[in-house]
């Protein structure tokens, strides 16, 4: 059984995997390497990359990060169970779909429209993509095999997907605690020890410090700033 | 499209980028328009901040007043097609469908029977934006059908009165005269009736505006809204110049917009008396609501 779907980059415009004969797998199944393998299988290939690639990261999608169906605060809270047992795991979120321009924070969120620069700015060589919407997340898996070297999983409450290297489908928080419990194993396999640590917060959320802040520190927009009640502003840039 | 939507999981709350942990802390959603509205821009997060427009713009200023002013942004989804508004509109905190050129209308129309279906209980606001061309021209098949099926929903046109996306070729709306830098021999023909065409089709609530005034124009925006909710198709004609193909200096476009208010976009507003008193019965709840609440704010600076 040849691999199908292999870590990119598979160059502009590449043939979608679907035009090269991967199926989604049927349930009960997984998708590996664009075959359709058993799922223990597909989620040890994908833990052993999370374990030995650099910069491991998960994409929390729209349907984990709103809150917006009864079952999401399970499943997010097994995400981060998960995110926790991979050593140096980063979560880099992508709330929503819309284009950011004319610069999108690399640092702080992930777009499925140009994914490719927060991937490659970020150095990320293995990354789960979960709670993305599956149009999207076709889109967004085949521009990652494109354009960079990262090994995708695609944890999916649906069908899966053909283009991520591993692809597990009718994914809820109980499969995502029997994945990281392969993981852990795996990672005692292979000798790494590590303590369970939460993934550090978004770096854009660093608190200001306002009690300095002074007018020249607005600039440009210094005139945009309302002067209060009674205030009378003399000194102008 | 639902306030769900704008609500985090409390455990990933901390992954969120600023923008969005700002946005619901400190957005519009869920708030009324005297909380988050035109009135106190600049003292709420706003839906639209950053924008690729030309430096200068009135259509991006227009769409900014826009999001400003709906009634509902959780619960209202935006159509647009092809051409310079849907650069800022798509870059909204909501939601935005875009289609073929020119479909923004018919697209609408099955959307907004849709959710009536799918939420009965609930009040979807359903906004087509789109310029002179994707309104009038290429787009004037459907807009003109959907107004006369009575489709429920708020067409606003942004007529910058030329093609500004494609090099400035003259559209129906140009004013005639005008010479462009594709039509250098000057529009042959009269700009198109527009809001006389929407009042034949059958809108029940039609403004023509050039925004200068901020509350004038959040106004019409919010009373097209809830007309077409309970009604049928409202539309919005508003003069957004392209200051680029018309080439006017950055400084002179708010001047250029007052002066389009005493030519061809003077301030007109027509309803029908359905519409009009579904417009009296709201505005004065509005106005009961915040009389009680002044009453109450007195009451308890006196207590």
């Amino acid at each position: 059984m040849c691999d199908k779907i292999t870590v990119g980059p598979a160059g502009y415009m590449p043939k979608s995997a679907p035009s090269m004969g991967v199926e989604l797998a049927p349930e009960g199944k997984a998708l590996l390497y664009g075959n359709i393998v058993e799922e223990e299988e597909a989620m040890r290939d994908a833990a052993k990359a999370l374990l030995t690639r650099e910069n491991p990261t998960i994409f929390p999608g729209p349907q984990i990060l709103w809150d917006w169906k009864e079952d999401v605060a399970e499943k997010a809270a097994a995400i981060l169970e998960l995110a926790a047992e991979i050593p140096s795991c980063k979560i880099i979120p992508m709330p929503d779909y819309r284009p950011k321009y004319p610069k999108i924070d690399v640092k702080a969120e992930i777009n499925p429209n140009h994914p490719n620069l927060t991937i490659l700015d970020n150095k990320i060589k293995a990354a789960i993509f979960v709670g993305v919407h599956c149009h999207y997340a076709n889109l967004t898996l085949r521009m990652i095999r494109a354009g960079t070297d990262c090994y995708t999983i695609a944890l999916c409450a649906h069908m899966g997907h053909e283009e991520a290297m591993a692809s597990i489908r009718d994914l809820h928080a109980s499969d995502v605690r029997k994945f990281k419990d392969i993981l852990i194993e795996e990672r005692n396999k292979l000798g790494i020890e590590w303590t369970p640590t939460m993934p550090p917060a978004n770096p854009s959320l660093e608190k200001e410090d306002h009690s300095t802040l002074t007018a020249a520190d607005y600039g440009e927009y210094r005139s945009l700033l309302m002067s209060r009640k009674g205030e009378h502003v003399a000194e102008v840039e | 499209m639902s306030l769900k939507y704008m609500t985090p999981t409390e455990q990933f709350k901390k992954y969120l980028p600023k923008d969005y942990v700002e946005l619901v802390d400190y957005g519009p959603f869920g708030k009324s328009q005297d909380e988050a509205g035109v009135n106190n821009i600049g003292q709420f997060k706003e839906v639209l901040e950053e924008h690729p427009m030309c430096s200068g713009c009135l259509m991006a200023y227009f769409i900014r007043v826009f999001f400003a002013a709906l009634p509902n942004p959780e619960d209202t989804v935006t159509l647009g097609t092809a051409g310079c508004g849907r650069l800022a509109i798509s870059q909204a905190a909501v939601p935005f469908i875009y289609g073929n050129y020119g479909d923004q209308n018919a697209m609408a129309s099955g959307l907004s029977r849709a959710f009536r279906l799918r939420f009965p209980d609930k009040k979807k606001d359903v906004v087509t934006l789109a310029g002179d061309g994707g309104t009038m021209d290429i787009g004037f098949s459907m807009t003109m059908h959907s107004w006369i099926r009575g489709e429920k929903f708020t067409t606003i046109m942004l007529d910058n009165e030329v093609y500004g996306n494609t090099g400035g070729q003259e559209s129906g709306m140009s004013p005639q005269g005008a010479i462009l830098k594709m039509a250098p021999e000057g529009k042959k023909f009269e700009k198109m009736p527009a809001t006389e065409l929407a009042k034949t089709a059958g809108c029940v609530y039609v403004v023509r505006i050039s925004p200068t005034n901020i509350k004038k124009t959040a106004k019409s925006i919010k009373r097209a809204i809830l007309v077409a909710r309970e009604v049928g198709p409202t539309f919005i004609h508003v003069y957004t110049s392209c200051n680029i193909e018309y080439s006017i200096p950055t400084e002179e476009v708010f001047k250029d917009a007052k002066d389009q208010e005493k030519d061809r976009f003077s301030f007109e507003e027509y309803m029908t008396d359905e519409a009009r008193e579904v417009i009296e019965r709201i505005e004065g709840e509005e106005k009961k609501a915040k009389k009680a609440k002044k009453g109450a704010r007195k009451e308890e600076v006196v207590s």
